[in-house]
């Protein structure tokens, strides 16, 4: 007979020992998988690994990958600190887009690129603030669920973004194809190592989120708000005003990621610009425990996992399907672990045996 | 298997050498736990002894990692709630499990199983039951209509219609007055005289040394002692309970007789979110240097009144006035701004008040933190602060960065109180200061009040140990409903006379009562 019971807090060391193992035991089960389908799971694993840090292509492609899943997370994580669940990343990310790929079409071509890479940055950022804010008033003031609320506005921003790509913004010059402009040619962010500087704004707002929820007194109260309400209400916090600028904040640099992947990366808005990237942050947010520095990290090895099996699949032939297959179970097995860091098995004494004892 | 020779014990149910451990904490090691047939059994412990471990083993609600438990001198093995009851266990919680819509009879009947009801045949089966008990209740009204101790009657017949010859209850009179505790203290009687077996689980000794005939004290997860009550003392079972003597009287210190008014509230009426009246015109007046107790039932607007003038609860009408200037309305930032300095200690300190996965440093600086300028936080100086209330409250903690989640109650409340103290307020508003500590803590939050009333702080103490209130305060507000029934001498009145006043009885009518059988 088992058993499964809470157990004491672990020692740093044993946490990341159940981490790595849950990751490890995630890839034997891949392996499992891919052999399977008749696949050589060492060679896959090694193509994988490869073709995601193996090279220095293989590792730019990786770190632009990670780019606009990191500021995702980052922002994601302002609002799950305040227990506000913005699923609406994929949103906020479009509108943000939206936003950036406006004031690029509406300078002037004269615009220096700073400036111009400048306004779009605030553009991108009030895009997604204002696509947070919303669901954050609504729930503020008329307590509705933010849940819903936000991951609707993904589909409403998605169904914007189509109308811009198929009728409004439909670049006339592309004879009939449907493709709305690329932004212009100075607002492409620059490049330094091979990669778009997209990679240092990730750095920074990695560490400007590390001191706000920390070292600020805003972020002192983020987090009262999030663990409790109550206790904010009694120290005298005004919780809404909190939430809203935490909501505001979440939003908008969610929206940044989407302008530093377009002006970094895609430099066209289409309606398939995020990439999945509003959902997989919110993996890569609670992997991270909502840990700033962390976040960078994850960012990465999920990029490199995407980057990864993008590698096989062209040099393996293995199918799209089973890449994502591997995708999924090793960040299946990656949240498993959670599990183990909470509770453990524990096998039952045979009591009989013992309580005889005891009568004898 | 009434067939076979079932074996004949005088144990209505015994435990023997439960042992459960929950992570490293033994909650329960080697308890042995035996219950006669018809007895009326106290279970004592302070928080944290394994009383609710080893009552959650007898109902099957947690299985033991080992030991064994008899009833009726058989073995059993109780994989759920359901084993237990099939048993003849019964188990009355605290918090009441009924279903406010339905009537009483339907909530007494639906633990009897069987596909169809038939409400009449019930309801008069569940009447001539429950007058065999002495307990009176009308089965057909609905249970939200039901006062408390009405539910509570109805949870008691709930589990003893469908059967239980041993019953559990799990401090059954913190929500009754001491006229309803008496009434219950008879069925509980009656119940044994007809051969059921009671477990009685209270804190509250004068209870258990009135009502129990045995009693079985638990301390730090283990069994220290099973006797008669007749052979041991109310002083005997606090040493064995704490592991120590400790002395139980509180040093009453008389108020200074020039203290100017801190606080008045003037007929103060408020309503929950639901829209229910929740206070109700209330007015009363507050002293520097004065313990003003509150005594009242559970939910009779305590905490809305303490949140109200903490300004967490809006006001509907009414004013609240302290120190000459009115805060009725305003919110508990703005109130600081008006520089009032009140501290309010609530109810449920980790729920609002702590933040519980926070450190303590953290939470002192919860207080201390809109005072400073900038947008950084500084943390030094708070911690400092930190260790000083540590320091002075005996605050057993590994650090001042160990999250006060993991504290244990007495530390949890000696960390919010410090807090409050260390602002040096003019007003401190406690709600169940001591809910929830053991005997020794409580002992240390008493003396820290009376030290505060000694400074001239002006203190609401809301209590739900009327003996407590009674030693305690200077005075002792009644509150019924929402209203103030009554402000008493708390060194001259009677338990009896709050408890009248608990249950809706105005002192005017109490006084005049008496006058007019004085006058004849």
């Amino acid at each position: 007979m088992f058993q499964i019971t809470k157990r004491d807090e672990l020692p740093t060391w044993q946490g990341v020992l159940i981490r790595i193992g849950s990751i490890l035991a995630g890839v034997l089960l891949a392996s499992f998988i891919i052999a399977i389908l008749g696949f050589d799971p060492v060679k896959t694993f090694a193509a994988l690994i490869g073709g995601s840090f193996g090279s220095s292509s293989a590792l730019i492609n990786t770190v632009t990958i990670a780019i606009p899943l990191a500021i995702t997370a980052l922002g994601l994580a302002i609002a799950f600190r305040m227990k506000f669940w913005n699923i609406g990343g994929e949103g906020q990310i479009i509108m943000g887009c939206v936003f950036a790929t406006f004031v690029s079409h509406n300078m002037p071509a004269s615009t220096p690129g700073v400036v111009l890479i400048l306004l779009m940055g605030v553009a991108g950022f009030l895009g997604g603030a204002i696509w947070a804010l919303i669901p954050g008033l609504f729930r503020v003031y008329l307590r509705t669920n933010e849940t819903l609320f936000t991951l609707m506005m993904n589909y409403i921003a998605l169904c914007i973004v189509q109308y811009l790509h198929f009728v409004l913004w439909r670049d006339p010059a592309a004879k009939g194809f449907p493709k709305i402009k690329a932004i212009q040619e100075q607002a492409h962010l620059p490049m330094l190592f091979g990669v778009h500087i997209g990679f240092i704004v990730a750095i920074v707002l990695g560490v400007l989120v590390f001191l706000l929820i920390r070292k600020t007194k805003l972020g002192f109260e983020i987090r009262v708000v999030g663990e409790s309400a109550p206790t904010a209400n009694y120290a005298g916090i005004n919780v809404r005003q909190v939430m809203l600028t935490g909501v505001i904040l979440s939003g908008g640099i969610v929206g940044l990621a989407g302008m530093v992947k377009l002006a970094g990366a895609v430099y066209t808005l289409s309606p398939s610009i995020t990439g999945n990237a509003g959902f997989t942050a919110i993996v890569i947010a609670w992997l991270s425990n909502l840990s700033a520095p962390i976040m960078l990290v994850v960012s990465v090895l999920i990029a490199a996992l995407e980057q990864g099996s993008q590698v096989i699949q062209i040099k393996l032939n293995v199918p799209s399907a089973v890449a994502a297959v591997i995708q999924g179970l090793i960040l299946m097995s990656a949240l498993g672990g959670e599990f183990f860091l909470r509770y453990r098995i524990v096998r039952r004494k045979r009591e009989q045996s013992k309580s005889q004892k005891g009568d004898a | 298997m009434s067939e076979t020779t079932t074996p004949v014990s005088e144990f209505a149910f015994s435990m023997k050498g439960i042992s459960k451990t929950f992570g490293s904490v033994a909650a329960n090691e080697e308890i042995d736990f035996e219950v006669r047939k018809g007895e009326i059994h106290a279970l004592l412990g302070e928080n944290g002894s394994g009383k609710s471990t080893l009552m959650n083993i007898l109902s099957g609600i947690y299985q033991p990692d080992s030991g064994t438990v008899f009833v009726g001198g058989e073995r059993k093995v109780f994989h759920s709630p359901k084993d237990s009851i099939q048993c003849g266990i019964g188990m009355v919680y605290q918090h009441f499990m009924l279903a406010e819509p339905l009537t009483a009879a339907e909530n007494i009947s639906v633990s009897t199983g069987g596909f169809f009801v038939h409400h009449k045949k019930e309801s008069a089966a569940i009447r001539a039951f429950s007058e065999k008990y002495g307990m009176e209740i009308d089965p057909d009204k609905l249970t939200n209509q039901l006062s408390v101790s009405e539910k509570q009657t109805v949870e008691i017949l709930k589990v003893l219609y469908r059967g239980a010859r041993i019953l559990v209850l799990d401090e059954p009179t913190a929500v009754l007055t001491p006229q309803e505790i008496r009434a219950l203290f008879r069925v509980l009687r009656k119940m044994r005289d007809g051969g059921c077996s009671i477990v009685f689980i209270s804190h509250k000794l004068n209870e258990v040394m009135e009502l129990c005939d045995r009693v079985t004290v638990l301390r730090k997860g283990r069994s220290i002692e099973t006797c008669d009550i007749k052979d041991i003392d109310a002083y005997e079972l606090v040493e064995k309970m704490v592991g120590r003597k400790v002395d139980l009287s509180i040093n009453r210190p008389i108020p200074k007789e020039d203290c100017k008014e801190c606080l008045r509230i003037e007929s103060l009426s408020l309503r929950d979110p639901d829209g229910y009246v929740k206070v109700n015109a209330a007015s009363f007046t507050l002293n520097h240097g004065e313990i003003l107790g509150v005594a009242g039932l559970a939910g009779s607007g305590q905490k809305e009144l303490c949140e109200a003038i903490a300004g967490i609860a809006p006001v509907e009408s009414g004013r609240i006035i302290f120190e000459g200037n009115d805060i009725a309305g305003k919110s508990p930032r703005e109130i600081i701004r008006m520089g009032v300095s009140m501290s309010f200690i609530p109810e449920d300190r980790l729920g609002m008040g702590l933040v519980a996965s926070m450190d303590i440093t953290e939470n002192i600086l919860l207080k201390d933190y809109s005072f400073q300028p900038g947008v950084f936080l500084k943390t030094a100086p708070v911690r400092e602060k930190a260790e000083r209330i540590v320091k002075e409250l005996e605050i057993s903690t590994p650090g001042v960065h160990h999250p006060v989640r993991k504290l244990s109650g007495g530390n949890i409340q000696k960390v919010i109180l410090g807090r409050e103290i260390h602002l040096s307020p003019k007003l401190l508003i406690t709600a169940y200061a001591v809910r929830g500590l053991d005997i020794n803590s409580s002992y240390t939050i008493y003396n820290l009040l009376n030290e505060q009333k000694m400074k001239d702080v002006a203190i609401l103490y809301i209590g739900e140990d009327l003996d407590v209130l009674l030693e305690l305060c200077d005075r002792i507000m009644v509150l019924c409903a929402g209203e103030v029934t009554g402000i008493v001498d708390a060194r001259s009145t009677t338990k009896e006379e709050i408890g009248q006043m608990m249950s809706g009885t105005r002192y005017e009518e109490l006084k005049g009562g008496v006058d007019y059988v004085s006058n004849h």
